[in-house]
């Protein structure tokens, strides 16, 4: 039984009794330990920063010198901080899972053609990992991507799209979503490709109706998605039916809304 | 020789592979290439005509654009004159005529519209000949110079044993870079490379000077070169072991790359563009012809090519397309014969891939390793780490990276990419790379001469393995040689990613040679098609 199937709604750490609060950790110290007397100053540093991150008592369990200059530390120890369950924040998932013969199927009754996806990365990222993921039809995680859907016609225009290109593309293909992968995130490279879609869109938009715009990769909060003036944000992990159904449960709604 | 006590040389006996199957993967191979050397030998690009111009001695940009000379020139000659017939004659006759101290300063003329190019005829045509050979002589001089260089270089402190260790440093800052670099040496490393900046592979000119700011990498510029392999002499010196430094002659601008690499001493290039084909959808007629060039200028500079066969696990599935790997590597062993490169220069690359939820997913790796070294016995080859299922749980991945680590070590792998724990999770902190060079170290210490000591069966599960991938790629070769190879990466045959041959970026740049083409690069390069003619018969 864990704690909160008990009902508890302030839980530790558990290293291997209940409440002992126990982590680990492991960072590196701009320090030497070449001589007995610099291993234990970068030893002190070490357990000093633990105690301020909150790890009371901290042990020093492994300490190697990384070249001359560096130190690498792993230290076990005890936080004091208590999670309280009540305050967890979750972004839940608000469109039901559904098979791909139900996504084609609601499709089909609801817009009667096919619903055009039109994918890239923007900018400065050339990774299309994430983008083929999720629209190849070899997809990931053992789900074919969007292309093997029958009732979906996927334009994937691939890596370094200029934001101008990818908005002119969707207009002309008439697209009803605009899915966007990023991987780099450097500088905040991530965000703001986003926001200079969601401006590009916007600006569009009036002369033509807007396309859902679904921006994902691995370092994004699905939380952000008011933030950077999107309809949907997908973090790591995402599976290409993940966003299939998102897709169909927006764009073709069950006339009654409330299937599955 | 140093550290020989942990990494002695060592053969795993042959797994039996039917020598007449083995020759006939090969003919397949030159059949399907052939078109595609044809192809270019018979156009020429703009970034070809901007290597020439940078041999020539071309150098520096424009302080009004930041473009580098080389583009202004060559496309100033494309506007008035064509470059059908190269950009040598018009160029040099120009700058001969016009009476410029320099091509930089013709160049500068060219880019403000006050030069009208022509072909030069007769006499004009022999002197502006004579005199681009000349300048392109003096930059294969210094290229060769170069390669003299780092075989003293070499002399003068040690050549590590193999398997070299391969790491990468990737900061964005050439000046951040270096530190970090020569501190992977001393921690082990043998061969650095500096990742490019993710937006360079797609720029149609190399930039110009030490560069600070990169995205997921630091751009390839000749400057930056020249800083890093100062660098790791240095730290070379200081080792008494030769730290050889890479880079990427890939994307849009892979001759004039090469040639950067040639004049400034780098060891080794990624060089492949099957690479620039699938993932960064570069058009397949204008990278086929680029290669081929850039190939041309690292065989005469001693440098080591890696191929990009690991790449097409990381979208396709490590068993179902253990074979493209297989075809791509012997299209690429081909072409990189053609283009002049010894054996000794193919660093041909293949990945640690499978999904290690599979049964004897270790078995397989082990069996399309062996393969591999069985078949390009004399290669460099360069064996790439699990990327594309290191999950974010560390742990796991640091066990997987040492069953990597064992499996180049017991298929005797000559180049190891080190494999990071945090993959994917982001550039590595100095305690992930410390951490890794642990790993290989541990296994190379306690298993390197494993391969001595073990023998898959005879008919077993490994030996069978790498017969039926063998047998699948000349099936493959089959299908291609029929349709065309362009024809199969249009369809998706590698990295399960359609590239149609008039799609993509950068056609725009191939231009068909016309009667009378000239490229005095040529004299310097082409002595060495020998190869094609012998496998033409």
């Amino acid at each position: 039984m864990t704690a909160a199937d008990a009902g508890h709604t302030v839980i530790r750490p558990y290293g291997d009794t209940t409440g002992d609060g126990r982590i680990q950790v492991s960072f590196t110290l701009p320090l030497p330990s070449g001589t007995e007397e610099e291993r234990a100053l970068a030893e002190g540093a070490a357990a000093q920063l633990a105690a301020k991150m909150g790890l009371e008592p901290a042990m020093v369990v492994h300490a190697k010198a990384m070249g001359p200059d560096f130190t690498f530390f792993i230290v076990y120890g005890a936080v004091r901080h208590l999670v309280d369950l009540a305050d967890v924040e979750v972004a839940r998932r608000e469109f039901p899972l559904l098979s791909g013969a139900e996504i084609n199927r609601r499709i089909r009754s609801a817009l009667g053609r096919e619903l055009v996806v039109v994918g890239a990365t923007v900018g400065v990222d050339a990774h299309t990992v994430g983008i083929d993921a999720i629209l190849n039809v070899k997809g990931h995680a053992g789900e074919k991507g969007l292309e093997s859907y029958a009732e979906i016609r996927v334009v994937n225009l691939g890596a370094q799209v200029a934001v101008g290109d990818l908005v002119a593309r969707a207009v002309a293909e008439g697209a009803d979503a605009v899915l966007v992968s990023q991987v780099v995130t450097q500088r905040d490279a991530h965000i703001l490709a986003a926001r200079q879609i969601a401006e590009a869109f916007s600006e569009e938009s009036g002369r033509t109706r807007r396309p859902l715009l679904v921006v994902g990769g691995p370092r994004f909060d699905p939380a952000m998605a008011g933030e950077l003036g999107v309809d949907r944000v997908f973090g790591r992990g995402t599976t290409p039916r993940e966003v299939a159904s998102y897709l169909a449960y927006t764009l073709a709604p069950e006339p009654q809304g409330n299937a599955a | 020789m140093p550290g020989s006590d942990i990494k002695a040389g060592h053969v795993m006996p042959a797994l039996d592979l039917d020598p007449e199957v083995v020759r006939q993967a090969r003919e397949l191979a030159a059949i399907a290439g052939q078109p595609i050397v044809e192809m270019a030998r018979t156009h020429t690009t703009v970034s070809v005509e901007r290597a020439v111009l940078r041999l020539g001695g071309l150098d520096g940009a424009d302080p009004e654009d930041g473009m580098p000379w080389v583009n202004h020139l060559v496309d100033a000659v494309a506007d008035t004159c064509g470059l059908e017939q190269g950009v040598a004659l018009p160029a040099w006759h120009a700058l001969i005529s016009g009476g410029y101290p320099s091509l930089a300063a013709l160049a500068s003329d060219a880019a403000a519209g006050k030069v009208k190019f022509r072909m030069p005829e007769g006499a004009d045509a022999g002197a502006a000949r004579m005199a681009a050979t000349a300048a392109l002589s003096d930059g294969f001089a210094r290229i060769d110079a170069r390669k003299a260089e780092r075989e003293a270089m070499i002399r003068a402190t040690a050549d590590p044993p193999k398997p070299w260790i391969y790491l990468i440093v990737a900061t964005g800052d050439i000046y951040e870079d270096i530190p970090q670099a020569q501190a992977a040496a001393r921690e082990g490393a043998d061969v650095i490379a500096v990742i490019r900046s993710t937006g360079q592979s797609l720029l149609d000119y190399v930039p110009e000077g030490a560069t600070r700011e990169g995205y997921a990498g630091t751009y390839a510029t000749r400057e930056n070169f020249r800083l890093m392999r100062s660098a790791l002499d240095d730290v070379s010196r200081e080792l008494g072991r030769y730290v050889r430094l890479t880079n990427y002659a890939s994307g849009l601008c892979m001759p004039e790359i090469a040639a950067l690499a040639g004049l400034e001493r780098l060891d080794m290039m990624l060089n492949d563009c099957m690479y620039g084909i699938i993932f960064r959808d570069i058009n397949p007629r204008r990278t086929f012809i680029d290669q081929r060039f850039a190939r041309q200028i690292h065989a005469r500079a001693g440098i080591i090519i890696n191929t990009g066969e690991d790449n097409y696990l990381t979208t396709a599935d490590a068993v179902d397309a253990a074979h493209t790997v297989v075809v791509s590597q012997l299209l690429n062993e081909y072409f990189g014969r053609e283009a002049g490169l010894a054996t000794g220069q193919l660093g041909l690359g293949h990945a640690f891939e499978i999904n290690p939820e599979v049964p004897d997913s270790f078995l397989l790796e082990l069996a399309h390793a062996q393969l591999v070294r069985q078949l390009f016995p004399g290669a460099p080859l360069k064996y790439m780490p699990p990327t594309k299922y290191m999950t974010g749980n560390v742990f796991a991945g640091y066990l997987l990276d040492a069953f990597f680590n064992l499996c180049g070590a017991l298929t005797d792998q000559s180049i190891l990419l080190i494999g990071m724990m945090t993959e994917g999770i982001h550039t590595p902190f100095l305690s992930d790379r410390d951490l890794a060079l642990e790993n290989v170290r541990y296994v190379l210490r306690a298993a390197g001469r494993l391969g001595e000591n073990f023998r898959p069966p005879p008919g077993g599960f490994v030996e069978r393995r790498a017969q039926q991938v063998l047998a699948e790629s000349v099936d493959l070769l089959r299908r291609i040689t029929a349709e065309g190879l362009l024809s199969a990466i249009a369809d998706g045959t590698f990295g399960v990613t359609r590239r149609p041959a008039d799609g993509g970026r950068g056609l725009a740049g191939v231009i068909e040679r016309a009667e009378g083409y000239f490229n005095p690069a040529g004299e310097f390069l082409e002595g060495r098609e020998q190869f094609l003619e012998a496998g033409q018969s």
